[in-house]
């Protein structure tokens, strides 16, 4: 019930922000719902099925290049390329679920297949005519008023209401699925694959539905960020860096946790922000820094806090037992 | 009565001269027995007889090389481990495997859930179960803090919680103490009598063993020795000199 008021005081608190909020501060607000929303669909993955994914920017940036190529090449409507984005990344996902857990590549193998399939996409896209190559597709821009959902054109209010529904759906989702049966599939299969095998489960079925259905879901978020930023380099959109961005939030809030990914975005983002104004303003050309930070403070939570921050901070506040109660 | 009538039930399980090599070892050179619907049968031999191999051949771990698998007449050969506990067998593994970060109740529904139309259903099952087990006042605990005893226990719960028709357990009772050890076969008597549940045990707790099973059959070195009632087993000069030793019952 207190995880519940604390959670619809954080809705609201970010749904009435723009009321108070600069335009800075509004995108630092998207950046920490992008960041929870991708880390909520690969805590999917990783914190409930318990398969490591290092590449899933490949699922991000296969979804952003397909509904912009749709838009710039043939002015789909980015809500329609979404469905298109959606399924090339559930078949990428599925591809790669089937190699993997079909041949028995386990744990960090799996994990270097993953870092692979992205890496020579990226190379891949630097090579696919139409696209921009290395040099960026870039997404025109006739207005930056008004809201047209079905081309996923307008004001950037619109895109920050959009990211902030995108994730407390994601949120609700998740929440549905760790009470399903798939969900208890998902927990035992990471607990334990023999074990969850004898009580039954098809822990093939289980993981591909887990990679299938965390592909489909960053795809979206790649999408968005096509939108929003209207430009993509294969470097960035399937680079390691945004695979290892994505990962960030979930592994400092807390693995498997439904408010974990959450958590660790409203910890990192902001305090990355801060650093990259501090060095700023302290006039020092800091490239890296912030990347620094962020392997510092992994190493902290791995170190003080191996189950994150979000189950150390329930047991603070007295709320285990509450909802939210798995792993 | 018909003229089929007579004929006894056909066996629940019967395992029909199956082998298997690790490499050049033979593990398992020719095994036969048969258990039937509702029957308590223990399998034991010295350490590195097969007894866990011949249990993985029937949970599907592995196939066999040889020989055949049936299941109320139906083949178990080729099947994974989760379509052969579909098809109604469940186990525990000598080296308890529970989910240790989920809670103890958590662990029985992942089992239940193999027939329970939703997880509400599947949580009212473990219920009965915990409480049947013992486990009841420990449900929310995560597994990971149970004592070993508990494990076992859990272990057991899990895999019961399946619904199994034939329920194959692998070294339940080692580690625990003789009053645990007691409580555990009356759990088994029980369900046995008002389930008819057919279970298959491996076993070296011979307190166990004699309590609880109809039938003993004995395994050495990957051959069988013999079998029969427990009382005859135990001193049977072949077992003695295999297993037991002079000094046994």
């Amino acid at each position: 019930m207190k995880q519940r008021l604390a959670l619809l005081a954080l809705v609201a608190a970010f749904a009435l922000a723009p009321l108070a909020a600069g335009p800075y501060l509004l995108s630092v607000l998207m950046l920490v719902l992008t960041m929870a929303y991708l880390g909520q669909a690969w805590n999917i993955m990783m914190g409930f099925a318990g398969q490591l994914s290092l590449g899933h920017s490949l699922y991000g940036g296969l979804g952003a290049y397909v509904a912009a190529a749709l838009f710039v090449q043939f002015g789909i409507p980015g809500a329609l390329g979404l469905v298109a984005a959606i399924a090339v990344a559930v078949a990428a996902g599925a591809v790669i679920g089937a190699l993997g857990f079909r041949f028995g590549v386990k744990g960090v193998y799996f994990a270097l297949l993953t870092i692979a399939f992205a890496e020579f996409t990226r190379v891949l896209f630097e090579h696919i005519p139409g696209l921009g190559g290395p040099g960026g597709l870039f997404l025109p821009v006739a207005s930056r008023a008004g809201v047209d959902l079905l081309y996923l054109r307008g004001h950037p209010l619109m895109f920050y209401y959009l990211i902030l529904a995108m994730t407390v759906g994601i949120f609700l989702l998740c929440r549905r699925l760790l009470e399903s049966r798939l969900g208890f599939y998902w927990l035992a299969v990471r607990e334990d694959q023999e074990a969850a095998a004898a009580l039954g489960i098809n822990v093939f079925r289980a993981k591909m539905w887990a990679v299938m259905l965390s592909a489909g879901l960053t795809a979206a978020g790649g999408v968005f960020f096509a939108f929003y930023y209207n430009t993509l380099f294969p470097t960035q959109a399937f680079g390691m860096d945004r695979s290892i961005s994505i990962i960030l939030a979930p592994i400092v809030g807390g693995l498997g946790t439904l408010f974990g990914p959450i958590l660790g975005a409203l910890i990192l983002t902001p305090l990355g922000e801060t650093i990259t104004w501090g060095t700023e303003a302290l006039g020092f050309n800091a490239a890296g820094l912030k990347q620094l930070f962020y392997g510092l403070a992994l190493l902290g939570i791995v170190k003080f806090l191996p189950d994150g921050v979000w189950p150390w901070l329930r047991r603070r506040l007295g709320w285990d037992g509450d909802e939210d109660g798995s792993a | 009565m018909n003229a089929l009538s007579p004929m006894l039930s056909p066996p629940i399980l019967s395992i029909e001269a199956v082998v298997k090599n690790f490499r050049g070892l033979r593990a398992v050179d020719g095994v036969s027995f048969t258990v039937a619907k509702g029957e308590i049968v223990a399998l034991i031999g010295p350490n590195g007889a097969g007894k866990t191999t011949v249990f993985n051949m029937i949970a599907g771990v592995f196939a066999p090389n040889d020989g055949d698998i049936l299941l109320e007449g139906q083949s178990l050969v080729g099947l994974r481990p989760d379509q052969v506990c579909r098809a109604g067998v469940g186990r525990t593994f000598q080296l308890v495997k529970p989910f240790g970060n989920l809670s103890v109740e958590e662990n029985v529904v992942v089992g239940a859930l193999r027939w329970a139309a939703d997880v509400a259903e599947a949580k009212r099952l473990a219920r009965e179960v915990l409480e049947m087990l013992g486990l009841a006042d420990k449900r929310r605990l995560p597994a990971r803090s149970l004592t070993l005893p508990d494990r076992k226990c859990l272990e057991v719960a899990r895999a019961l919680a399946t619904r199994p028709k034939l329920l194959l357990l692998d070294e339940v009772m080692a580690g625990l103490r003789p009053a645990e050890t007691d409580r555990m076969v009356e759990t088994f008597q029980r369900l046995n009598r008002e389930t008819g549940l057919t279970i298959v045990l491996i076993e070296h707790v011979m307190r166990a063993v004699m309590a609880l099973s109809h039938r003993v059959v004995v395994i050495n070195s990957g051959k069988p020795v013999c079998e029969g009632i427990p009382a005859e087993v135990v001193r049977d000069p072949r077992v003695l000199d295999c297993y037991l030793g002079e000094e046994a019952v």
